[in-house]
């Protein structure tokens, strides 16, 4: 298994940028600025904002619910692997669950690049078949008067999950609730917890 | 393809094991990978489904013991390879500049089409995900086939991955949310109350 040591992948991927550039195929300054991209400017900031907005503001969070891309766009969070946005509200009747079994399709403009758990093999086996044991590995228990519904992104339709409002922050702006919005939350495998 | 891809409902692989204050990438290489396979995307040498397919091909045994940027090199140099790119300059490729990767992120790839047929299936409607074994490229879980679901929403006409892998052709269909009982799908065992909910085109379902 040479092949998959670091040193060796660092080679390979290094020989085949070269021989791209080489070819005109890409641009490295093209390289570096994706790179970019995805490590400091998107990421679960934006899907906080969003979730944050929908807390505040009633009639954005039925604009939302009803046209997820749009509400979102509204935001200036569009494009890639992002292109047809639904939005899934938890409630105290209905707790949301996003998976992809088969490769590991994610909301980028909202979340930014997934976790290593979300495209490993025991999130995407068995999400959908004990998703309430994976839950609870992440210490979230639903109960079951709940139902847990799981979404499998098979198409180009991407979900962000509109976790509950914790108690205790009534008197909170959309700034500081954005920052109590995590990640997990909007993947569903957690709530937010009280502050 | 009942490829390794395919990882619905399998034992074995033990505690899903998330990582505190995980960075985006974890090494150089899954930096470069990563963004060479965007950068080639865009040369239109290739569509999405086809990269996916790619990376589908990889032997079962292999795929389960490779990290994700693993399939994702491995796709690349298949593709690379299929269509000839490595071994001579080919001419003409649109090439990504740094300066259009903001619009060319931002502007995606929406894969919802318009079509002129009429939709098979409406809310509330009891459907069948087919038995079938396609051997290309499907997104048609192993885990559902067989099952019958109730149509929860209609998604609009999408490019179909099917045929959009094996020859490029998008032949736009309309695009169900389906609902289907844990317990149709998994048996007895599965709580009353939970649901898995599945994007599925028509050509995958009939009616029940």
């Amino acid at each position: 298994m040479h092949d998959h040591e670091p040193d060796a992948l660092e080679r390979r991927v290094q020989e085949l940028e070269s021989l791209l550039v080489k070819r005109g195929y890409v641009d490295p300054a093209a390289l570096d600025r994706l790179i970019e991209t995805y490590e400091h400017e998107i990421g679960p900031h934006n899907g906080a904002q969003v979730v944050a907005r929908a807390w505040t503001d009633p009639d954005y969070k039925a604009r939302l619910l009803a046209d997820g891309s749009a509400a979102i766009a509204e935001l200036g969070f569009t494009g890639r692997q992002g292109e047809h946005m639904v939005v899934v509200e938890n409630t105290a009747q209905v707790h949301n669950l996003v998976v992809c079994t088969l490769c590991s399709c994610y909301p980028w403009p909202v979340l930014g690049l997934p976790p290593v758990w979300y495209k490993a093999p025991p999130y995407r086996a068995r999400a959908v078949i004990e998703p309430r044991i994976v839950l609870a590995e992440f210490g979230t228990d639903v109960g079951m008067d709940v139902e847990l519904r799981v979404w499998d992104s098979t198409a180009e339709i991407r979900y962000l999950v509109l976790p509950e409002r914790p108690a205790g922050t009534e008197h909170w702006d959309a700034a500081a609730l954005a920052g109590l919005v995590t990640r997990d939350a909007m993947i569903g495998v957690a709530r937010i917890a009280a502050p | 393809m009942n490829g390794a891809h395919d990882l619905g409902g399998m034992h074995g692989f033990g505690p899903v094991a998330p990582e505190a204050d995980e960075p985006v990438f974890h090494t150089p290489w899954e930096r470069r990978a990563f963004a060479l396979t965007l950068a080639m995307g865009f040369t239109g040498q290739w569509n999405l489904d086809q990269s996916r397919h790619a990376r589908e091909t990889m032997a079962p045994a292999a795929y389960l013991a490779t990290s994700y940027y693993e399939h994702w090199l491995f796709g690349l140099e298949a593709l690379l390879a299929a269509r000839g790119l490595l071994e001579g300059a080919s001419s003409g490729l649109r090439r990504l500049d740094a300066d259009n990767v903001a619009q060319a992120l931002s502007t995606g790839g929406p894969t919802a089409r318009e079509t002129a047929s009429t939709p098979a299936f409406a809310p509330g409607d009891n459907v069948r995900a087919r038995t079938i074994h396609p051997t290309g490229h499907t997104r048609l879980p192993r885990y559902c086939r067989g099952r019958v679901g109730r149509v929860e929403r209609l998604r609009g006409a999408h490019v179909f991955p099917d045929s959009h892998a094996a020859t490029g052709d998008p032949e736009p269909c309309h695009l169900y949310s389906v609902r289907f009982a844990a317990r149709e799908l998994w048996g007895p065992s599965a709580p009353t109350s939970d649901t898995v909910m599945i994007d599925l085109w028509e050509p995958y379902l009939e009616r029940a």
